[in-house]
């Protein structure tokens, strides 16, 4: 069976290989499709909905549908583009995510992309939910206010053995994600960085260590996200 | 029957405020008051905040000055993490703070005085209101209007060359500083294209001297007669005596120039300040523990620091310095429009500060940050540049801020800027029975001297202007004027 198979995004052709998933292959092209609960290297879930794309007309998650043969893809259009700036703009109200103090600013994937979707104005009211900072632990600081429960620390943070030092607690909408009572004591200063470079928005932290990046240097200061996967040249099967 | 002014809101001032001015029976002035009416509670919210968010966080009191509460903070800090109490930090660190609080100071006070006091000066106190504004400078003398905005200008890009931003940088991190001087900032400031160099702006900061010791000669009436009256000061100065912005000693001096607090380490600055809260304000009264509530008062500030200092170690603001104190005989000037006298040649110390900085090859490289033995609490001081400010904290062993203090600079000038509103009140209102514009902004011109910053002194939200109300004796109101 031919592994390399052929779809197109927004009428583009592109080549991409058989079982692919589609925003691994409309990386490959040059195409951007925003993720936030995607993870290089770890298993995907589609639980933010971001990277929503129109297959052959129908509303799918990017991160999770593989390509097959003759897929026809919807990315960058407007009907799209205001579906995932309301996710961002909801995930922003839903929280408490004061920008202006806090560290991860211009590396936190949430801020990034509401510059990228222009997103200018509050439309959504607040909800300004009470939540607290866990400071307990001695290497991190779990902040609740910030965290949009992607579970990326859930699945790409493990001991040696694969087991998960995050995890879910509490159920519904008071559902949170902590450091897991008995493995916790297994995060190293590895895992603990990590932790928070594996964390899109500012809800796991390091302590001790806050704004040693100066502006103008940090992630996003100078360029937006996604354009580092638009300028690399396509590849070529 | 008695009446009651009230000026509300006070405008080209920072934050929000009125007066109440107290008439008795025979029309003479019972009672002033300044009243400051925000509230902000940064204390309370930072409480919990990982303590290294602090200095991120608090400079978010204010837009003019954010620098000063970023930098305090960060000494706070710096004691936290053992970095010494002020003087531990590496060379690199300590000077890039330094550049960046110099760059600060020569902004907010340019803004200060060109755009804020100067429209006063020029176009007089009763002058137009429509023209008595940075606009009607810019109409009447084009030159001072440009060299105020491009002063400032010149301010701003040396923070941003040291914190990142303009406004709300991120520069100073507990124990020292995150990033060096870029070869292309240093030769930008120092050698810029005209009129953005250090040059010009040493230039410029004479010409601003020069400008008020012409007005001064002309309107004695204004600069040494307008408010006139006893005052304690208080300010950090070097160990040696010398005008430093960024750290020091305490110093008190009363208004014969004696000292009453004799060059105090700032960690126990509690042992010697505390504060009064009274009904009518939210604004608190600090006062010296050991003098007491009643005549323990101090003013902060530019004219505090120079009543303070012993002499400044750069030789034009020296000079300048020089004829300040011969002007006073030697003495403490106890006359609030030599605030601004006072400013114009901290700009110029400032503006001198910053070329021997940029000159420092330390601040192009080195070691940035040093951290020692960590303790759970720290005060920082420094002098901001409206006066004395205070910032001290605790934190728990999860690294949690626990408990924040911030005594701000204008909270220290409370007593005297209620003195010098009252003083003028009484020279200006007694016996009238109508509010005239002159006489309101005469109010303000008053309180303009000090520069107060009243919403980060509240730790304040919204804007700022100002409103008079006359009242009578059962709190009728009689008047209320608004000013343009």
């Amino acid at each position: 069976m031919d592994t390399i198979i052929r779809i197109t995004i927004d009428g583009i052709e592109c080549m991409a290989s058989r079982g692919q998933y589609i925003v691994e292959a409309a990386k490959e092209n040059g195409i951007y499709i925003p993720t936030l609960c995607n993870y290089p290297g770890v298993k995907p879930k589609g639980s933010c909905r971001i990277c929503t794309v129109k297959v052959n007309g129908k509303l799918m998650t990017a991160c999770t549908t593989p390509v097959s043969q003759g897929m026809q893809i919807e990315n960058n259009t407007s009907e799209l583009n205001e579906l995932r700036k309301a996710i961002i703009e909801l995930l922003l109200v839903e929280g408490n995510h004061f920008c202006p103090s806090c560290e991860k600013s211009g590396f936190c994937e949430l801020q990034a992309l509401a510059y990228r979707f222009k997103v200018m104005v509050p439309r959504f009211p607040y909800s300004f939910p009470l939540r607290k900072v866990d400071a307990s632990h001695p290497k991190i600081i779990k902040d609740q206010n910030r965290c949009i429960l992607c579970k990326r620390c859930i699945r790409a943070v493990k001991d040696d053995k694969g087991r998960s030092i995050f995890a879910y607690r509490r159920r519904s909408h008071r559902v949170e994600v902590g450091v897991d009572a008995k493995l916790g004591k297994l995060l190293t200063d590895e895992l603990a960085q990590k932790a928070m470079d594996v964390c899109p928005v500012g809800s796991i932290i390091v302590k001790e260590k806050g704004f040693a990046v100066p502006i103008g240097e940090r992630k996003y200061d100078n360029k937006p996200i996604g354009s580092d996967i638009e300028n690399i040249s396509v590849s070529k099967h | 029957m008695g009446q009651k002014i009230t000026i509300e809101p006070v405008t080209r001032v920072e934050g929000h405020g009125k007066v109440t001015i107290h008439l008795d029976n025979e029309g003479n002035i019972a009672q002033t008051r300044l009243h400051i009416v925000e509230f902000r509670g940064f204390e309370r919210f930072v409480q919990g905040r990982p303590y290294w968010e602090a200095p991120v966080l608090v400079q978010r009191l204010c837009g003019i000055c954010p620098v000063s509460h970023h930098l305090a903070a960060a000494k706070a800090l710096d004691v936290i993490v053992g970095a010494g109490t002020g003087d531990g930090l590496t060379p690199t660190g300590e000077k890039m703070r330094r550049l960046m609080h110099y760059g600060q100071f020569f902004q907010s006070h340019t803004l200060h005085f060109f755009h804020l006091a100067a429209p006063d000066l020029l176009f007089g106190i009763d002058g137009d209101p429509l023209k008595r504004n940075i606009i009607g400078i810019a109409l009447e003398n084009k030159e001072l209007a440009v060299q105020g905005v491009m002063m400032r200008k010149y301010g701003q890009e040396v923070i941003r060359a040291t914190a990142g931003k303009k406004i709300h940088g991120t520069g100073a991190i507990p124990g020292g500083i995150n990033k060096h001087l870029s070869e292309e900032d240093k030769e930008y400031l120092l050698n810029g294209d005209d009129p953005i160099n250090i040059a010009k702006m040493i230039d410029w900061s004479q010409a601003a001297l020069e400008f008020f010791h012409d007005y001064h000669k002309k309107n004695k009436d204004i600069i040494d007669e307008f408010i006139d009256f006893p005052s304690s000061y208080l300010s950090l100065v070097r160990k040696d005596g010398a005008l430093d912005i960024y750290h020091g000693v305490l110093r008190a001096v009363d208004p014969e120039g004696k000292k009453i607090l004799h060059d105090v380490d700032y960690q126990e600055y509690y042992k010697y300040i505390d504060e009064e809260v009274r009904s009518w304000s939210y604004m608190k009264f600090p006062y010296l523990k050991e003098i007491g509530t009643k005549t323990g008062w101090y003013s902060v500030g530019p004219l505090a620091r120079l009543n303070t200092a012993d002499f400044i170690d750069t030789p034009l603001a020296q000079k300048e310095f020089e004829k300040f104190k011969a002007y006073n005989n030697g003495k403490p000037s106890n006359k609030p429009m030599h605030y601004h006298w006072a400013r114009l040649i901290e700009i110029l110390h400032a503006a001198e500060k910053m070329k021997e900085l940029l000159n420092d090859p330390d601040l192009l490289e080195g070691e940035l940050v040093i951290k020692g033995n960590k303790s759970y609490e720290g005060v920082g001081l420094l002098e901001a540049p409206r006066g004395t400010l205070f910032h001290h904290y605790k934190i728990n062993d999860n690294d949690q801020i626990e408990m924040a203090n911030l005594i701000v600079s204008t909270t220290n000038n409370n007593q005297p800027m209620n003195e010098a509103v009252n003083q003028v009140a009484t020279k200006m209102m007694t016996g009238k029975q109508k509010i005239t514009e002159g006489m309101m902004n005469a109010v303000e011109v008053a309180i303009r001297a000090y520069d107060p910053c009243l919403s980060c002194a509240t730790h304040a939200l919204g804007q700022m202007p100002l409103e008079i109300t006359l009242l009578d004796q059962n709190n009728k109101v009689i008047d209320n004027k608004t000013s343009v």
